[in-house]
């Protein structure tokens, strides 16, 4: 259970960050991204796979969450 | 030499790795690599942050030297114990040059050395009673000091002192903040865990401080320069730049920095990191609270500065930008200058470098400036995101190599044979044994600063002075000259 730093970057797109592994990736697609409910799987660039716990609204990013991991991707 | 390929630069990996045992060589091999500039994430060639090999020279530093020495130490007003055996604090201090301005031992106290000096009773009996003495005497002593800051040596955390309590307690008896950092030196496997702590105790202690206090009158210009520690001046030749294109600094982080200027920063508009390694926490983390973005940027020569003025610049409005371009315009002649002067003497050259924090990344665009080529690079501390940047800035095929240990080190240096190598006091002497021109680049050799337009005629200054010295000439003994031995043999002959 990674405590994930999200942020969105220039091109809007949502940036992961995982501070005690250094890792700093960019999200493909998110399972539920709409203004009433957020959250479910999300697949980074790097192949990895997280889960949030769906929200009734949008973050307001950047926030800090916890994720759960699914695989690792390698 | 011409510049290696990729199998050649992969072969010379492997013989270096030779001598090792079969253990060591598996780790090892993990951290040195061959760039290739087509990978988007380093992660796939080479390893970071992980802890050194016993038995190997490592050049690392530790939890406490992050902490006391880069992040805590500059900040000029406040006064940082070194909370445990005298000698941490004193061989470490004042050997950064880190600049600051102010009257030292009254008002500013960045190159005096405080310390618990702890002896074997305090380690028995525990030295909380010994730190809050410590605390009154400084207080009685330095009246004008902002502040105190504790940084942990390890017999500390060995012992379990509890410096928070004390902390909280001077607090309220000076009136004045006191932080406990707990950088013990045996934390992590770097310096680098010591930046984490470091900027974790400024969230936790200080950044709060003034919330809800709006009397600081902003502007829409306020900028906060995070992780520049003005070595020999640098933050001073960065923020000339910054306040010429318009902007106000607030801040300095850490470098001539005061602990007013760290708790105004969640006021400001945009943070700007230089030293991303070691501040990258508390940007972070005043973007999530404060919703202050920030960015990275680079004032190593003309090339890099130009695209960082333009780049902060893109984030504010048209004056601004007009004045980003006034700067450039402005010192162009000066730049340009320096490199018709400097670019003969220097083209072609190809340099090593292996230092920590921003340097191994940040600097290359001001050698390739000069016309020079790094043809090797590596971090003492890295983490992968530091790799990942580094990846597009090296050329293809060159050597990057993580942590790596004295004898790799010496070992690539004999075979890739640069003309100069940009490393640390530890590694100097070795290398003009070897007759290769060295800069110190933690320090900037005692010289600097070289950051910004002002700071590059400067860096272009020492490396045609160190790499065009006549002294080179002179390195190798006189009957060891190709020429000498053969009147040799003929004479004996």
């Amino acid at each position: 259970m990674p405590s994930v730093m999200l942020k969105k970057n220039a091109e809007d797109k949502l940036v992961f960050y995982v501070p005690k592994k250094d890792l700093e990736e960019v999200a493909e697609s998110i399972e539920f991204d709409s203004p009433d409910k957020w959250g479910g799987e999300v697949l980074l660039s790097d192949g990895s796979r997280y889960y949030f716990e769906p929200m009734d609204e949008q973050p307001d990013f950047p926030i800090t969450l916890r994720a759960k991991r699914l695989d690792s991707g390698e | 030499m011409a510049a290696l390929t990729k199998e050649e630069t992969e072969a010379l990996i492997q013989e270096v790795l030779e001598v090792y045992p079969e253990q060591a060589r598996k780790d090892r091999a993990k951290h040195l690599a061959v760039n290739d500039q087509s990978l988007e994430k380093s992660n796939k060639c080479i390893t970071s942050n992980r802890k050194s090999q016993p038995g190997v020279m490592t050049i690392r530093g530790c939890a406490y030297a992050g902490s006391k020495g880069v992040v805590w130490g500059p900040i000029k007003d406040m006064i940082h114990i070194s909370h445990g055996p005298v000698g941490c604090g004193q061989y470490s201090r004042a050997g950064r040059r880190n600049y600051y301005v102010g009257t030292t031992g009254i008002n500013t106290f960045g190159t005096m050395n405080f310390t618990s000096d702890f002896q074997e009773k305090d380690i028995v009996f525990g030295g909380d009673k010994k730190l809050a003495k410590i605390m009154t005497e400084i207080e009685e002593l330095f009246p004008l000091n902002k502040g105190i800051s504790i940084q942990s040596e390890c017999p500390i955390g060995l012992i379990g002192d509890d410096i928070e309590a004390v902390a909280k307690k001077a607090n309220k008896e000076i009136n004045k903040p006191v932080v406990p950092v707990r950088c013990e030196g045996f934390r992590g496997v770097s310096q680098s865990l010591g930046h984490h702590i470091a900027n974790d105790a400024i969230r936790d202690w200080v950044l709060e401080n003034r919330d809800g206090d709006e009397s600081f009158a902003t502007t829409p210009y306020d900028v906060a320069v995070i992780g520049d520690y003005n070595i020999g001046g640098d933050a001073w030749a960065s923020r000339t730049l910054l306040e010429e294109m318009g902007l106000r600094v607030v801040a300095q982080w850490s470098g001539d920095g005061t602990i007013a200027e760290m708790e105004k920063t969640p006021k400001v508009k945009l943070n700007l990191i230089h030293c991303y390694r070691s501040m990258n926490y508390i940007a972070r983390h005043m973007e999530e609270k404060y919703k202050i973005p920030w960015i990275e940027y680079n004032f190593f020569g003309p090339t890099k500065i130009a695209e960082s003025l333009r780049k902060i610049a893109a984030l504010f409005d048209e004056t601004i930008q007009a004045g980003a371009e006034k700067v450039i315009a402005k010192y162009q002649a000066e730049y340009d200058a320096v490199i018709a002067k400097y670019k003969p003497r220097l083209q072609g050259k190809r340099v090593m470098l292996y230092v920590g924090g921003l340097r191994p990344r940040h600097v290359i665009g001001a050698y390739e400036d000069l016309g020079m080529e790094v043809v090797g690079t590596g971090y003492e501390f890295g983490h992968n995101d530091d790799y990942d940047r580094t990846i597009k800035e090296m050329g293809n095929a060159t050597l990057i190599y993580d942590d790596v240990t004295g004898y790799e080190f010496e070992e690539f240096v004999k075979k890739v044979q640069p003309d100069l190598i940009g490393s640390g006091i530890k590694e100097k002497y070795i290398f003009q044994k070897m007759g290769i021109p060295f800069r110190q680049m933690h320090s900037w050799d005692y010289s600097g600063p070289y950051h910004g337009y002002d700071g590059f005629a400067i860096f272009a200054r020492d490396m045609d002075m160190t790499l065009n010295n006549p002294c080179w000439k002179q390195v190798k003994a006189p009957w060891k000259t190709a020429e000498s031995s053969d009147v040799a043999v003929a004479a004996s002959a």
